[in-house]
């Protein structure tokens, strides 16, 4: 456990000493801001629902952007094996790296919290979803940056691991915007598959533990996924 | 201290390492010879737990690698080939970073580092990201991380790679200044660095081990003939071959490569149970050829080495 955490540190820290890392946030709070506020008016209600729901296809890009690099630039300068020689194990590895990641996520959704102070300067907003909101952001971006590890141990090109991710985060948000071309009996299932479903949910502010256990098991999968390749390396 | 038995690694149907037994006593330096390919980096790899086995078993000290990799990754230092490490990095955060990893106190910390720095030369470039360094100097900073906590074996693989000639002295130094009291392996196919630094030399030849011993105990094992060059003018190779073959101890008489206006170069195979060349200088005398270069050719770990790897 303490090993993860020195590589935690380390991981979080090569975050920031890169330009990456800046441009993604930038990047990041322009275009949300940017749809957000566009319409914000328009609908003259106090409230952040509009921002939360553009969370989970904005993270589909972003959160690969920010694990790609994870295992892969390891594995393609050789670093990787100098990693594993020293007395760490792989749930180490692992697990510091995928802290990492999701403590860059919610790094990224630090700047955001200006977007409820200034909407309740404009009007009485309700704090609840706001918070349950927040949460959830962080649960999906969890659940993408396991993902986004388990698609960064498979491969040396980081491109490669970023498409892989995307793929497999954009599924998740849309699977459930798809139903309508399903078979009736399927649509309960796509609906519980679907990140985006249970991120709705929680963002309403309703923390339900079918919502949470649906997170912890893709981030369960993603990092056993992980695991799993990382043991078939060696 | 570390003992290998009949080490087996497959990479798919490709055979790397075949059965390798190996027994390696506290403090020798090992070094592992072998042509491009022939599976040192393999068997390196697998002693640092990098790599498992397909078969057969590694024992480091009590521990074996499949129960305990954690205890045997504590006890080693490893420098891969051409030393990977993290471009983005500042060699002291690096080092630090390492210290971490490696738990070492929090007291101990900093004077170890700046004794690695002392020992490897690094004090000029510790502010540095470690991608601008040379590759010399990223080679000690390897160096300095596979020795940062002090372990007791040190797994070197080709340490002095890529490196031009006064670092590779350097290196050398190191590593001979450390090797008084630590076990170390290196791998490497520069064959006058493994005789220089080197109390054991192990060859390997398509994943099998071909020789094993000190650099003596090579030379003797293989000596079971020897060669005298002799270069000769106004002789003909037919009446040399039959004066030279009648001394008892000659095995065969042949010609080397021809550098023309008359002269004869000839390469005289014979036991080396006996000095002949007093014999052969005795029957060159009683003839009137003129002798012009007479030397025997001294046992190199480079015959004996091409000898071993070339064949089949």
């Amino acid at each position: 456990m303490r090993q993860a955490a020195h590589i935690f540190k380390k991981e979080f820290k090569s975050y920031f000493v890169s330009p990456i890392a800046y441009m993604v946030i930038s990047i990041f709070l322009v275009v949300v801001g940017w749809f957000f506020f566009s319409t914000f008016f328009l609908f003259n209600q106090a409230n952040l629902r509009n921002f939360f729901a553009l969370l989970p296809i904005i993270f589909s890009f972003v959160v690969p952007a920010i694990t790609m690099r994870l295992f892969s630039e390891e594995l393609n300068v050789g670093s990787y094996e100098i990693l594993l020689t020293m007395p760490v194990t792989f749930s180490d590895v692992i697990l510091g790296k995928f802290l990492a990641g999701v403590a860059f996520v919610a790094a990224l959704l630090v700047p955001t919290l200006a977007y409820p102070v200034s909407v309740s300067l404009l009007g009485e907003l309700d704090w609840g979803p706001v918070l349950g909101g927040y949460i959830g952001a962080v649960l999906l971006g969890a659940s993408f940056c396991a993902v986004g590890i388990f698609a960064s141990s498979l491969t040396r090109y980081q491109i490669v691991a970023f498409i892989v991710s995307a793929a497999i985060c954009f599924c998740l948000t849309l699977i459930d915007k798809m139903v309508f071309l399903f078979p009736r009996t399927f649509v309960g299932v796509l609906e519980y598959l679907g990140a985006d479903f249970h991120f709705y949910n929680i963002s309403k502010g309703i923390i339900d533990s079918r919502d949470l256990l649906y997170f912890l098991s893709i981030i369960f999968i993603g990092l056993y996924g992980a695991n799993i390749v990382m043991q078939e390396k060696n | 201290m570390i003992n290998v038995e009949s080490l087996t690694r497959y990479f798919g149907d490709i055979l790397a390492v075949d059965r390798i037994n190996l027994d390696i006593r506290k403090g020798e330096i090992v070094g592992l010879l072998g042509p491009n390919g022939a599976g040192k980096t393999t068997t390196l790899r697998m002693l640092t737990g990098f790599l498992r086995p397909t078969s057969g078993s590694i024992r480091i000290k009590d521990y074996g690698i499949r129960e305990h990799p954690l205890e045997i990754k504590k006890l080693l230092g490893y420098l891969p080939e051409s030393a990977p490490l993290y471009h983005d990095m500042i060699v002291y955060d690096y080092l630090h970073y390492v210290a971490d990893i490696r738990q070492i106190a929090k007291e101990k910390r900093l004077p170890r580092i700046r004794k690695m720095a002392d020992l490897c030369g690094l004090n000029e470039v510790m502010h540095r990201p470690i991608g601008e360094l040379s590759k010399g100097y990223k080679q000690r900073v390897g160096l300095a991380h596979s020795m940062l906590d002090d372990p007791e074996i040190l797994i070197l693989d080709e340490p002095t790679s890529g490196l031009d000639p006064n670092q590779i002295v350097e290196i050398r130094e190191i590593i001979k200044k450390i090797g008084k009291e630590k076990t170390i392996i290196l791998s490497t196919h520069i064959l006058s660095e493994a005789e220089a630094t080197c109390d054991r030399i192990v060859i390997i030849n398509q994943g099998k081990i071909v020789a094993d011993g000190t650099t003596e105990s090579l030379k003797q094992s293989d000596s079971g003939e020897c060669v005298v060059n002799v270069s000769l003018k106004n002789a003909d190779l037919e009446s040399v071959r039959k004066e030279l073959t009648s001394i008892d101890g000659v095995l065969s008489v042949g010609r080397a490569d021809d550098d023309g206006g008359g002269i004869l170069n000839l390469r005289i195979s014979c036991r080396s149970s006996a000095d002949i060349r007093g014999d052969i200088y005795r029957k060159i005398k009683g003839t009137d050829w003129i002798l012009l270069e007479f030397y025997r050719e001294t046992q190199t770990l480079e015959n004996i080495f091409r000898k071993l790897t070339r064949e089949n």
